[in-house]
Order: C-alpha cells, then sequence, then structure tokens
C-alpha cells in the first residue's frame, strides 16, 4: 500500500516540508460540532482505568511511582502499558503508567532530591557516575557562573533559570515521522552533515557535525524504541492509525530523552486530519473510530510525568509538562486551518472530561468559521481549559505553520528553536534604582555600588535614571547568565531527537522574560502622580513607602499610566538586544510569570505601589487584583496596549469571570466570550487564558479535593488541575480579580 | 454657555463589562442620585444626587468608543442605570443620541418613577427599558422605596403605547415581596403588556449591605435571608402561568 497515496505532487515529496504537504492536502473545516462522536467503549473503559490511577497518585503525594535504576533514554525501559486489550494507541514513559524516570542529564542533584522527597531513594550506581564519571549540565553551569550572576540569582531578581532541570520549550516536528517515515529522515541528516565535511575544522562546524551525528543516533534509537511496540516506523504511515501512532512515538521518544520544562506537541490536529479525511473518504475508518483514534491519543498525553523537585514545584505549580497543541489559525492564502480534527481535539475535553494537558492553544483570528468561535468559546465555559493566542498578530510573523512553545511563545515549527531563560524580576530592579543596588530584603549590595536616592520624596526622574541603570546591568547580567547555561545544555543534555526533527539551520531566540510588570508600573505611576515618601531603615534601605494621593493604576485603559508600562517593555527589550548572545540567538522577551508571581512576591520587599513585602505579584502581564476598577474590558485593553514586537516571546493575560457575569444563559455567554475575544485581539492583545467558574467551587474544591479530581483552572499560560497546586498558589488564584460584574 | 456637546451629569462609576444590563457586552453608565430610598438598595453612595464626580457627554463618548468594538461585535450597546438616569434625563437623552450615532443601541435601567413628559425625548433614543418594578402594591411599594406606584404604571403604560421594548425586573425579598398573591396581582397585570420582552425574577442579595455601614447607616434588612432557589422557582412559576417570558429569545 503506498502511504502517499491520494497526496499531492508537490515539492513536498522529494524535500522535507510538511508545511507545503498540509497546505496541499488539507480541508478546511467551517461546519459546526454535530458531526463530532462520544468515546468508544473501549475508550470509556481506558479513562476510567486511567482515572484510578491518577486518583492514586494524587494520593500518594503526586508522585505515582519512581524508577530509581534505570536511566532514562529513547530505548531504556521495557513496552509499558495500561491495559493492552483497551488501548489503541501504545506507549509509554517507563515500562508501567506513571512511573516516572531519573534523567540526571540535567543534573544529579536535583534528581536525587526529587526522590528522597517522594521517599525514594536514588540507586547508589546511578549517583556515583553522574558525579564522578559523568558531568552533568547543572555541574556545567555552576563551574563557569561568575560571582556576579550567582549574587544576582541568589538575591532573586533572576530566578527560575534553567541551571538545574532540562530548559525545554524546544518542539520537534513530530508530523516528520508519519509523513516520510525514520530511514529518510535518517538519510537527510546524513546529506546534511557531508555538508559539515568543511576544508577548515572550526567550533561551530565541529559541533554541528557532532550534534547531526546525534541527531541520526537518535532517530536510529526511535526506531528501536517502535519496534518494542511491535511497529516499523522506518517507514512513512500509510493510513490515519498509523499516522497518529508514529506521531505519538516521535513524541514519546522527545520525553523519554529530555525532561523539559515545557515539551510541546506542536501543531499536529490539521495535519492529522488529512490522514483521517483519506481514511473516512476510502471507507477504512468511522467518525466514531477517528474520535477513538484521537481521544486514546490525548490519554497518552494526559500520561506525560516527570521527576521534580517540590522546589520546582513552587515555580511551576501543578506538575505541568505544557504538551502544548497549537489548534486552528489561518494560512497565509487566506483559508482557515481549522479542520474537522480541531474539533476533535478539543472535544476531547467533553469525552474525557476536562484536564490541563495537553495544553490546548486555540490560535484565534477575526476570520476563523464563526462555528469554529462558538464552539471554542462554549468549550471554555464548560472546561476552562482552553487558552487563545492572537494569529493575526503572530502569522505575518511566523507564517502559517508555527507552533507554540510552552504557554504563549510560537516559533516556526521544525525551523525554530529557543533558549528558555526564565525571568527578571523588574519589581526589585526598581527597588536596587531606589537602594543604590542593595538588596532591599538581605541589605547585600548585588549590583556594583552606586548612590541610592536620599531625596524625602521620591523624584521621578531622577528614580527612572536609576532604574535604567539598572536594568542596563540587570541586562548584561541575565544574558550572560543565559549564554552559559544554554552552551552548558547544548554541551552535556543535547536535545538529539527534537533537533532531529528540526532543519539543519535553526533560527535561535534568547528568550527573556519579566516579572512584577504592573508592580513596577503602577510603582512608577504613584511617583509620578502621587507622592511616595520612602520609609528608611536605620542602615538607610529603603524599606517601606508612604503614598500621599491618589494615581492611575494599570488596568483601566488609562493611558497615563499604561504609557509607561508600554515605555518600561520597549525600553529593557532594547537593553536585551544590544546584548552578545550564544550562538547569535535573537533576543526575545516575554511578559509571562507562569505560576512564579507568587515566589517573586515572596522574595520582594515593600514596592512604592502600596503592595506589601510577600505579597504575590499579578500572573503574566496581568494588572494587579482589585486595581482594575472600570470592569474586564478596560483592563485587557490595557494589557492589548504592550507592544508584541517588544515581547516576542509573548504577553500573557489571564482572564477570570463568573459564569453569570458573562451573560444570562449560555447563548449569550457564547456570544459575550466570542465578542470579547474577537475585540481582544482586534485590540492586538496577545494571548488570553479563559476561566469561567464560580468562586465557590474553587473554596470547595480546596476543602474537599476528592470531589474535584478533573477540576482545570488556567494560570499563566498553562492549566493545571487545580487540587495539585499548592495552598499558597490556590490561594493566589482565588484572591486574584474575578470579574463578577454588577 | 451651555451647548449639547458639553452638557454635564454626574456619574457615579463605569463598567466596561456589562452582560445583564441589555442584551450582549454593555458599556455600563452608572448615574449618581435616586429618588427612591429602596430599603434592599445595593447602591446606596448612588443616592445622593450631588455625590459622584461631573462628566461630560463628549468625555463619555470618547471613552464608549475605546469599547466600541467589543459593544458591537457583542450586539451590546451602552445601559444607564443608576442611580437613576431619569433624574439626568437632558444628558441620558444626549448621550444616547451620541451613542445611536455611533451604531450602538441603548438601554435604561430605570425604576419609572418619572413624569412621561418629561422623558419624551429620552425615550426616542432608548431602544430597550429595563424597568425594575419594587412591588405591585401602593402600599407596600411605598414602604419598600418612600413612593408610591402611580407613575411607575403611567410610566410602563407609556411605553406600551409606544411600543418600547421592556425587560420587567423583579427582586424576591423574602417577607416584603414574595406574598404569592401579591406575584399573582403583579404576574396579571403583566400580561397585558405585549412590549414585555422579558420577566427577571431575582434573587435578592446583600451583596450591596456594606455600603451602607460604610456611609454611617444601618443596613434597614439587617437579619433578612436571600431567599432559597426553591422559593426563587416557585415565584418564576406565577410568572410562568402566566405566559409571562422568563428567558430571553435569542435569534
Amino acid at each position: 500500500m503506498d502511504a502517499w497515496r491520494g497526496f499531492s505532487h508537490g515539492h513536498w515529496r522529494t524535500e522535507i516540508d510538511v508545511r507545503e504537504f498540509i497546505q496541499q492536502n488539507y480541508k478546511p473545516y467551517e461546519g459546526d460540532d454535530s458531526f463530532l462522536a462520544g468515546p468508544s467503549e473501549r475508550t470509556k473503559k481506558l479513562w476510567e482505568k486511567t482515572s484510578q490511577l491518577l486518583q492514586e497518585e494524587t494520593k500518594r503525594g503526586g508522585t505515582l511511582n519512581i524508577d530509581t535504576k534505570t536511566v532514562s533514554t529513547i530505548t531504556s525501559h521495557a513496552p509499558g502499558y495500561i491495559d493492552r486489550d483497551l488501548e489503541v494507541i501504545v506507549g509509554l514513559q517507563t515500562d508501567e503508567p506513571l512511573k516516572r524516570a531519573i534523567m540526571p542529564f540535567g543534573g544529579i542533584r536535583m534528581v536525587k532530591n526529587a526522590c528522597e522527597a517522594y521517599g525514594y531513594e536514588l540507586d547508589p550506581e546511578v549517583e556515583k557516575v553522574f558525579s564522578e564519571y559523568r558531568k552533568t549540565h547543572n555541574q556545567g553551569v555552576f563551574d563557569a557562573y561568575t560571582p556576579e550572576i550567582r549574587r544576582a540569582r541568589s538575591a532573586g531578581i533572576i530566578t527560575g533559570l534553567p541551571d538545574a532541570y532540562g530548559r525545554g520549550r524546544i518542539i520537534g516536528d513530530y508530523r516528520r515521522v508519519p509523513l516520510y517515515g525514520v530511514d529518510r529522515l535518517i538519510e537527510d541528516k546524513k546529506r546534511q552533515r557531508a555538508l559539515l565535511e568543511t576544508a577548515w575544522m572550526e567550533d561551530e562546524i565541529i559541533r554541528q557535525r557532532e550534534e547531526t551525528t546525534e541527531q541520526i543516533n537518535a532517530l536510529e534509537a526511535l526506531k528501536v524504541m517502535a519496534k518494542s511496540y511491535g511497529y516499523d516506523i522506518s517507514r512513512p504511515a500509510r493510513n490515519a492509525f498509523e499516522a497518529v501512532q508514529w506521531l505519538y512515538f516521535a513524541f514519546l521518544g522527545a520525553v523519554k530523552e529530555q525532561n523539559g520544562a515545557a515539551m510541546s506537541l506542536g501543531r499536529v490536529s490539521t495535519f492529522l486530519d488529512i490522514y483521517i479525511e483519506r481514511d473516512l473518504e476510502e471507507g477504512t475508518i468511522t467518525e466514531e473510530e477517528a474520535q477513538e483514534l484521537i481521544d486514546q491519543f490525548i490519554i497518552k498525553l494526559r500520561l506525560v510525568r516527570f521527576l521534580r523537585t517540590p522546589e520546582y514545584n513552587e515555580l511551576f505549580s501543578g506538575d505541568p509538562t505544557w504538551v502544548t497543541e497549537a489548534i486552528g489559525g489561518m494560512g497565509l492564502d487566506g483559508r482557515t486551518l481549522v479542520t474537522k480534527n480541531s474539533f476533535r481535539f478539543l472535544h476531547t475535553l467533553t469525552n474525557l472530561g476536562p484536564a490541563p494537558e495537553p495544553n490546548m492553544t486555540v490560535l484565534w483570528s477575526q476570520a476563523l468559521p464563526e462555528n469554529f468561535k462558538r464552539y471554542c468559546a462554549k468549550m471554555s465555559i464548560q472546561t476552562s481549559s482552553i487558552q487563545y493566542e492572537n494569529d493575526d498578530l503572530m502569522r505575518p510573523m511566523w507564517g502559517d505553520d508555527y507552533s507554540i512553545a510552552c504557554c504563549v511563545s510560537a516559533m516556526r515549527t521544525g525551523k525554530q528553536m529557543q533558549f528558555f531563560g526564565a525571568r527578571a524580576n523588574l519589581a526589585k530592579a526598581l527597588l536596587y534604582a531606589i537602594n543604590g543596588g542593595r538588596d532591599e530584603i538581605s541589605g547585600v549590595q548585588v549590583t556594583p555600588q552606586f548612590k541610592p536616592i536620599t531625596s524625602e520624596y521620591l523624584d521621578y526622574d531622577e528614580v527612572m535614571e536609576r532604574f535604567d541603570q539598572v536594568m542596563e546591568w540587570l541586562a548584561r547580567v541575565y544574558i550572560n547568565a543565559l549564554n552559559i547555561i544554554h552552551y552548558m545544555h547544548d554541551k552535556y543534555c543535547y536535545e538529539a531527537l527534537e533537533m532531529a526533527l528540526h532543519d539543519m539551520e535553526v533560527l535561535r531566540t534568547m528568550a527573556c522574560g519579566i516579572a512584577g510588570l504592573s508592580v513596577v508600573v503602577d510603582s512608577l505611576s504613584a511617583i509620578k502622580y502621587a507622592k511616595v515618601k520612602p520609609i528608611r531603615n536605620e542602615e538607610g534601605l529603603a524599606v517601606d513607602f508612604e503614598i500621599e494621593g491618589e494615581f492611575p493604576m494599570f488596568g483601566n485603559n488609562d493611558d497615563r499610566v499604561d504609557q509607561i508600562a508600554v515605555n518600561l517593555v520597549e525600553n529593557f527589550m532594547r537593553k536585551l538586544r544590544k546584548q552578545k548572545t550564544y550562538r547569535n540567538s535573537i533576543p526575545t522577551l516575554s511578559i509571562l510569570t507562569i505560576t512564579s508571581n507568587v515566589v517573586y512576591g515572596k522574595k520582594t520587599g515593600n514596592t512604592p505601589d502600596g503592595r506589601k513585602a510577600g505579597e504575590p505579584f499579578a500572573p503574566g502581564a496581568n494588572p494587579m487584583h482589585g486595581r482594575d476598577k472600570k470592569g474586564a474590558i478596560a483592563s485587557l485593553s490595557s494589557v492589548a496596549k504592550l507592544p508584541y514586537r517588544y515581547a516576542e516571546d509573548g504577553i500573557s493575560y489571564t482572564f477570570s469571570i463568573v459564569p453569570k457575569a458573562l451573560g444570562r444563559d449560555l447563548e449569550s455567554r457564547i456570544n459575550n466570550l466570542v465578542a470579547l475575544l474577537d475585540g481582544y485581539f482586534h485590540k492586538k492583545g496577545h494571548h488570553m487564558n479563559v476561566n469561567v467558574f464560580e468562586r465557590e467551587t474553587l473554596l470547595d474544591a480546596m476543602e474537599h479535593p476528592e470531589k474535584y479530581p478533573q477540576l482545570t483552572i488556567r494560570v499563566s499560560g498553562y492549566a493545571v488541575n487545580f487540587i495539585k497546586l499548592t495552598r499558597e498558589q490556590q490561594e493566589d488564584v482565588i484572591r486574584r480579580t474575578f470579574f463578577e460584574g454588577v | 454657555m451651555i451647548t449639547k456637546m458639553n452638557i454635564k451629569g454626574r456619574i457615579h462609576s463605569i463598567e466596561t463589562m456589562g452582560t445583564v444590563d441589555g442584551p450582549g457586552i454593555r458599556y455600563v453608565v452608572f448615574m449618581q442620585g435616586c429618588p427612591l430610598r429602596c430599603v434592599f438598595c445595593h447602591n446606596r453612595d448612588a443616592w445622593d444626587p450631588k455625590g459622584g464626580r461631573e462628566a461630560t457627554v463628549d468625555e463619555l463618548v470618547e471613552d464608549i468608543n475605546k469599547y466600541k468594538y467589543f459593544l458591537q461585535r457583542s450586539g451590546g450597546g451602552v445601559t444607564a442605570t443608576g442611580g437613576e438616569p431619569v433624574l439626568q434625563a437632558e444628558f441620558t437623552k444626549e448621550l444616547f443620541t451620541r451613542v445611536k450615532e455611533m451604531g450602538l443601541n441603548t438601554a435604561m435601567d430605570t425604576s419609572g418613577f418619572v413624569e412621561v413628559d418629561q422623558v419624551k425625548d429620552l425615550l426616542e433614543v432608548t431602544d430597550l427599558v429595563l424597568l425594575s418594578i419594587k412591588h405591585v402594591i401602593e402600599e407596600k411599594h411605598r414602604q419598600i422605596t418612600g413612593v408610591g406606584t402611580r407613575k411607575i404604571l403611567n410610566f410602563l403604560n407609556h411605553l406600551r403605547e409606544i411600543g418600547k421594548p421592556v425587560w420587567i425586573r423583579y427582586v424576591i425579598i423574602p417577607g416584603y415581596t414574595d406574598n404569592p398573591e401579591d406575584l399573582e396581582r403583579l404576574a396579571t397585570m403583566l400580561k397585558d403588556y405585549n412590549n414585555i420582552e422579558l420577566v427577571e425574577i431575582l434573587p435578592y442579595h446583600d451583596m450591596g449591605a456594606y455600603k451602607w455601614e460604610e456611609l454611617g447607616y444601618e443596613y434597614p434588612l439587617k437579619g433578612v435571608p436571600v431567599p432559597t432557589s426553591e422559593e426563587v422557582d416557585k415565584a418564576k412559576e406565577v410568572f410562568a402561568k402566566h405566559g409571562l417570558p422568563l428567558e430571553l429569545k435569542h435569534n
């Protein structure tokens, strides 16, 4: 049987070009959701079994089991099953569902601590090997860190750095495996390596030769892994089942090899639709069977697990894996990329119930079919499991085959990657500006010494001048840290399989981030429009602030303050652009905190906006809770002003509303949510999490978690099982602005 | 000189995403000042006609313009509520005129306590009236609001005469407004109004009580329980029995 029967005769047949394959072969779908099928009997039983395992996992403190002996590689574990008779799509990270693997190449200490935190002991032999014989990424980074970077890191002005864990945010183009088969991809990589037989062996060439060889080895290993489940993926997939299974094997290989902070799936639903449509036409599959394939695939994605420490959980709460799937969007030719399979993916939230993973991300365009918009809105209202990103903003920059890494970071699939850089705490940077670079909590001189502000009241121009200097310093130290981290990550913890599913030449971005935007902006507004008097301790450190008078606050669509936010983002981005970066990567910026807004708040003293020491920041680019006084649309209008061109790694906004504030009945709610999304993205907003539920539900879930095993909420850039958040995180979510109407 | 363009009003606050005061997403203007003294008022701070802040029609229109896309896309518009918009009829009329020029619809949330002649012009530029009826019995209405029902019923009759769409709102306060016979009487009366598109039976809530206390007043309904959902459903049944629309029809 010819794997490519019925497909177009394009350039994609001779070159690796998945996008062209999609463009020439997919069928846009503009209809509604009435064609969708419920779960099959097998799926229902399998999900029931899986749900029991998930509940057992929760009962055991979040980790069901750990394989403490076997270092995870693509081929390390024997095949694993949930229930062989019920599984249509097979493959697990280890030999048992939810048994977590150890991945020590990123750092052995993290693995050891994680084992201990859950009551396990890491195999001493593994510890010995990775301490004495095999250096890790983590070790490499700390060998090279400068004292200045260490100071900035321990003061918490730069935190969450991927220096002890896998950086993630690299998306293999997993579609290449079903479309071309692994042998063809290996052949292609060998051709690429041959191009690297240059006259002079220089650093970059040597590195590329080594990396390409590692990529080829990873592809070989992938075949072996698939073979252990009984499948030969050296050849292309011949039908929809094989397409889903091959694609999943490719992704599975990646999550066996790498414990990346975010392991996105990419943009696969419309690609897979092409195979499903062909089978439907050939009469070899029914709609029920098509849905079964997707449901079963999604069950597998919901089971991806990594072994992580409780400290990690503070930053990225709720055990996220960011198996992000980008759905929908428009093609460059004006046709929608929505297919029936876009619906099928979202329909798993109905068939299997809500879940945080995979991270369903709808690429929203004004031009999306109205039926699809309404369906998405309905699913958001029912499940709070979807995030939305502005395709009309990203498509002109990244084309029509980009995916979303982690939460909000767009990258052209298989052609681009990023060096993930966590985030800098700009609220703390502002306090450093006032305090001459000394930390407001520890008193340690973190930046090179400069004169603190000593006036009775803070003068806006003076503060801005110092703040600018601190940001200049911060940008340099920050990029230096990232350069070291990614040098070492490439060296000791290279993502061979994920990179094997990329082109030879990739565009690399250096993805920086900021936290505390609304805190800084409101602080600067207070200094500018009201009078702010620092309260200094005996050492002369400003440790508190008295505010006299009113000042405009971010989140009220008031240009006086919103413009401060815009200027701040642009200014910090300009400073990042000046830095020299590892592998000539292009600096970008995100305004995204994930759940670290809580940790950052904890590590930051009183701020001039009236926020008290220890209080959480707002998540992402959100206004501070309770300060947006003119309602939801004014609030999101402020956020929409932040310039994407200066924050190309994404601007995250989380919108939470109680059902009755969204409209009087389901029909009105759908209508209003569609208008809200159209409006926000029309104003050039970038990203929006949508949560629709009652505050009381969350309060009840805190007290009776057992009643809410699948309660899912969107936090900054991802979704979590509410009951898996730490108590602090839960309280933060509940405290945040819920638009409740009037 | 006061021109129509810079006519001033007093407003309490703005809500950019109202979704219950009319169709679609609403830009809601809370007007300052109210002639009624409802015991269950949840905007007690909007009574004083000298309170709030001054705003011009121009200023509001400019602000509304920022949200036009959301309002239009959702089939929404601008709602004037309060406080009591008819107290500032001239201002509200001017605002609505401008809003309609923007292609948005207008809704006025009112107690209807006004002489019809004073609002004829205003009603010409009002697409929908949200009429909050506090009670059907004159004496009980006085107890709850401090005023009688004559003006309100005249107002409602006028709305029927001119064929103005109306959403009726009625709040169920246990022991005050939930007497079955009174409800029966109200429903019997309302069924003769073919301009009523919706009857909203709302449970009383005490979320505005803190505003009374902040202003140094005792909350008159202290200790009055919020109705159970069964009690609200029972009230709804009375209206449903008379064929009154309790749900909105969607096109």
